[in-house]
């Protein structure tokens, strides 16, 4: 099958610090992709680029075979790509139904049709009851979760999810386990950022780990925790710390 | 020659006046809009000093910086503290909040002391100057630069010190500072102090040579306003350039149009600067 | 489709409603042109600050230059009037016009600039304007233009001492500010831009067109401006720069936004109500001495309002309002 989204040698650096240097990998229809590695890998950096929020300096990413690199977050949001931030952005003088409708505007122009989607993208992502709640008073579990539903709104094909899981309670994490699931039952394609590989390995098909900006190893979650490479780069890390 | 040592010394002031909004900007992000009406206050000090005493204002110069500072500590005591504080539209809070403080101190000017026009008048100073070749240059105005470029290096020392360190440091990473022992409330009201004792050495340098009146803040505060954003909001070296050039530029735009426009030089000039560097000419990009 | 929504500007639109009955009556019982003169200047800021707040507050973009729209529309619509006989209501159509492409021709450059930057930037391309104009001989320069009196009419909106005329033609400027933000909450327009102002970053990330929606909020709100310019000159009969053109007059004009309640509907109109009487009062009766009470009485209102309700007067009445629904 043909890949959704391609990153062909994608280079970024920062004020002379190399984020990602020539990252290549495919990210196929339907699937779920872990994007794994400790703290600095490069991870946000790369996300930041598939959003559109940063050029990369050299290579390309492609979206159905279309170019998207460069093009800008408005672009890339239209041409179908959403995502979440590490930290939570929520426009807090809203309402929770309101900052939904927002992602739901991005491919209606209508009120009444935004509203229609976000009820049922709010549905979808267990925040009906918080509908009419301020945004600023979501729990932050809540905030991911809707970070989720306005993401979902845009009516993405790949939605990008930057620690999503970070920071929740065992029993929040699993709730959140079950919503992406649920995105990807929905036909969405999901590629998430995690440095906790306890919780996303059980839930990927694929994960891609990268260290100090480069991609160390690719495979199933099977293949990645026997990976010698990986395993020096997550343990001889802690090591080094402790 | 003398279009451009006028300039440069109408600059100093200007950059001097600059330097302590620009303190205080970098230190927590609060544009003081109630500025020139610091250092119209400052200017009433020395004058009313002047008037008591008899003394020169120069004299005077520790006394109104060390008021000052104190008054720079109160006003961030009691009203910016508290508009830090606030949860929801901060930053338009702390606008109207210092505009506010700057109606209120241009009314009490006018309470104190009536609107007239004062002038301090009969100093060592007054109305005495060199002439080198042709150029002719006042000594209020020789003086005041020279007192500026000496309360420039006096910035810098500061910044030197630990106490600049700290300042720096709560500049770089508000929150962080608290974890390594520095008191970030007692740092801002230092800062202010600092911010407004500036602007007491400006302001009594400014009355050597010029009027005081409750509205003389609003014009000074315009252009410091511009040589901050002109130089970048935080940097003291941004405050130096950009109010030597502003001060050149003003004296140039004077020479070339009719005074009244004198201004206009400098606004344009600071729009197209910001065209191109849209954080100043030493703002972090 | 019902849901809280809708309900609420349902429960707006029937307010205002109610309110514009209640405005349409207010003045009559009051027949000193002193009382008038105060609801229609109370009228008149309301309207300006309405303004204002669809890019100050919705969008978030803090312009302290907006005088510039108000003064160059009194201009536009004024020089229709004088050399060309234009009436104003056809004056008004072109002060919009002109005023609203002038906010896109500021913003062209100034919204690539942030925070603090934007807001000095407009201020400072207000006082160059203010300078060219008081420059400007052709157009009356510094000492202005006389509207001359062309006898009693509504087309031409003058009126040789009546008040009430002018109450009822500001009533509908505010009520036509009020339904342009009122219709822009509503629509994909609003969303957008308070995306904007909470978080670009975000904003974008949804396909939010950050620029052009700035721009788009510019012009609307300097259009609007422009149209209260085109009426007060004619209600005042003269205009120059120092009157409607000027720095305070910026800061005049957003602040019963910000005291009222920045961003909201009925900020703006409560702000006014409070601001204006209260500022005209006190110059009346302690400024005439020249004592500068009336500036620090209106100083420390500022000061306060700001501090203790930093969201606005209108969250005293909201309070209330959210703790019933939920």
């Amino acid at each position: 099958m043909a890949a959704l989204l391609e990153i062909r040698n994608l280079s970024k650096s920062f004020g002379g610090v190399a984020a990602n240097v020539e990252i290549s990998f495919d990210v196929a229809p339907g699937e779920i992709l872990g994007l794994l590695g400790p703290n600095g890998a490069g991870k946000t950096s790369l996300f930041n680029s598939i959003s559109g929020e940063v050029t990369p300096d050299a290579g390309e990413i492609l979206l159905e075979g279309r170019r998207i690199s460069g093009l800008g977050p408005v672009a890339c949001a239209m041409a179908g790509i959403a995502r979440t931030f590490q930290v939570v952005r929520s426009f807090d003088s809203m309402s929770v139904r309101e900052n939904v409708m927002v992602g739901a505007f991005t491919r209606l122009g209508s009120t009444r049709a935004a509203m229609a989607q976000a009820d049922e993208t709010m549905e979808f992502c267990g925040l009906t009851r918080r509908a009419d709640a301020p945004a600023h008073m979501l729990s932050p579990a809540e905030k991911r979760r809707l970070e989720v539903a306005r993401a979902l709104a845009t009516k993405p094909k790949i939605l990008l999810l930057d620690e999503m899981l970070t920071g929740l309670t065992p029993t929040e994490a699993q709730e959140g386990v079950a919503l992406v699931r649920a995105v990807q039952a929905q036909g969405v394609t999901i590629l998430m950022v995690e440095h906790v590989m306890e919780v996303v390995l059980p839930l990927v098909s694929r994960a891609i780990v990268l260290n100090l900006g480069r991609v160390l190893t690719t495979g199933t979650p099977a293949e990645i925790v026997k990976h010698p490479e990986v395993i020096r780069a997550y343990l001889g890390d802690r090591y080094a710390a402790g | 020659m003398q279009v451009a040592l006028s300039g440069l010394l109408m600059g100093l002031i200007y950059a001097l006046v600059a330097a302590g909004l620009s303190l205080i900007f970098g230190l927590m992000d609060v544009v003081n809009f109630a500025h020139g009406e610091l250092m119209m206050v400052a200017m009433y000090a020395a004058f009313t000093l002047w008037q008591v005493s008899g003394l020169d204002p120069m004299i005077m110069l520790p006394l109104v910086a060390l008021l000052m500072f104190g008054i720079g500590m109160a006003v961030y005591r009691l009203l910016i503290a508290r508009a830090l504080a606030v949860r929801f539209n901060k930053g338009m809070v702390q606008i109207f909040v210092t505009f506010g403080l700057a109606i209120f101190i241009r009314g009490a000017a006018q309470m104190v002391f009536g609107g007239e026009f004062r002038a301090v008048t009969g100093t060592a100073l007054a109305d005495r100057s060199w002439h080198l070749g042709g150029i002719f240059l006042p000594l209020p105005q020789l003086a005041a630069g020279f007192v500026c470029l000496l309360a420039f290096g006096g910035l810098y020392l500061i910044g030197r010190t630990e106490f600049g360190h700290a300042l720096e440091a709560t500049r770089e990473d508000r929150d962080a500072v608290a974890l390594i022992g520095i008191d970030r409330d007692r740092i801002f009201s230092l800062g202010w102090g600092l911010g407004a004792a500036t602007l007491g050495v400006a302001g009594v340098m400014l009355a050597g040579f010029y009027y005081v009146s409750p509205n003389v803040g609003a014009n000074f505060a315009l252009i410091a306003y511009v040589t901050v954003a002109l130089g970048g909001f935080g940097s003291l070296m941004g405050a130096l350039v950009a109010g030597l050039l502003i001060g050149e530029v003003e004296a140039v735009t004077a020479q070339l149009l009719e005074p009244s426009l004198k201004q206009v030089g400098m606004f344009a000039i600071y729009l197209a600067v910001l065209m191109f560097r849209p954080r100043g000419l030493f703002g972090k990009i | 489709m019902q849901n809280a929504i809708t309900l609420r500007r349902r429960r707006e639109l029937i307010t205002a409603g109610v309110l514009v009955a209640l405005l349409i009556v207010l003045p009559l019982p009051f027949h000193d042109p002193y009382t008038r003169n105060l609801m229609i200047l109370t009228l008149l800021y309301a309207a300006l600050a309405q303004s204002w707040n669809i890019l100050g507050g919705t969008c978030g973009q803090i312009s302290l230059g907006h005088s510039l729209y108000f003064g160059v529309g009194a201009y536009v619509s004024t020089l229709l009037f004088v050399w060309h006989g234009v009436p104003p209501w056809f004056g008004m159509l072109a002060a919009a016009a002109v005023a609203g492409l002038l906010a896109l021709l500021v913003g062209w450059p100034c919204f690539r600039l942030s925070g603090h930057y934007y807001a000095i930037a407009t201020v400072v391309v207000q006082e160059i304007a203010y300078l060219l104009f008081l420059n400007w001989d052709d157009i009356g320069g510094a000492s202005g233009v006389y509207v001359p009196f062309h006898g009693q009419s509504w087309l031409n909106l003058q009126f040789r001492t009546a008040k009430l005329p002018y109450f009822y033609v500001m009533l509908g400027f505010f009520a036509l500010t009020w339904i342009a933000a009122w219709w822009i909450e509503g629509s994909r327009w609003g969303f957008s831009w308070r995306a904007v102002k909470d978080d670009v970053i975000a904003a974008r990330s949804l396909g939010v067109r950050v620029f052009p929606s700035k721009m788009a909020a510019a012009a609307i709100s300097g259009g609007l401006t422009g149209i209260g310019g085109a009426i007060f000159a004619q209600f005042v009969g003269y205009i120059d720069p120092d009157s409607i053109l000027s720095g305070p007059l910026s800061i005049l004009i957003a602040l019963p936004a910000v005291l009222g309640g920045v961003g909201t509907l009925w900020g703006p109109l409560l702000g006014a109500a409070v601001l204006i009487p209260l500022r005209e009062l006190s110059s009346t009766f302690l400024g005439s001495s020249g004592s500068g009470v009336d500036l620090m009485l209106y100083g420390a209102l500022i000061m306060v309002v700001a501090l203790w309700r930093p969201q606005g007067l209108v969250s005293l009445f909201q309070r209330g309002r959210n703790g019933s629904a939920s």
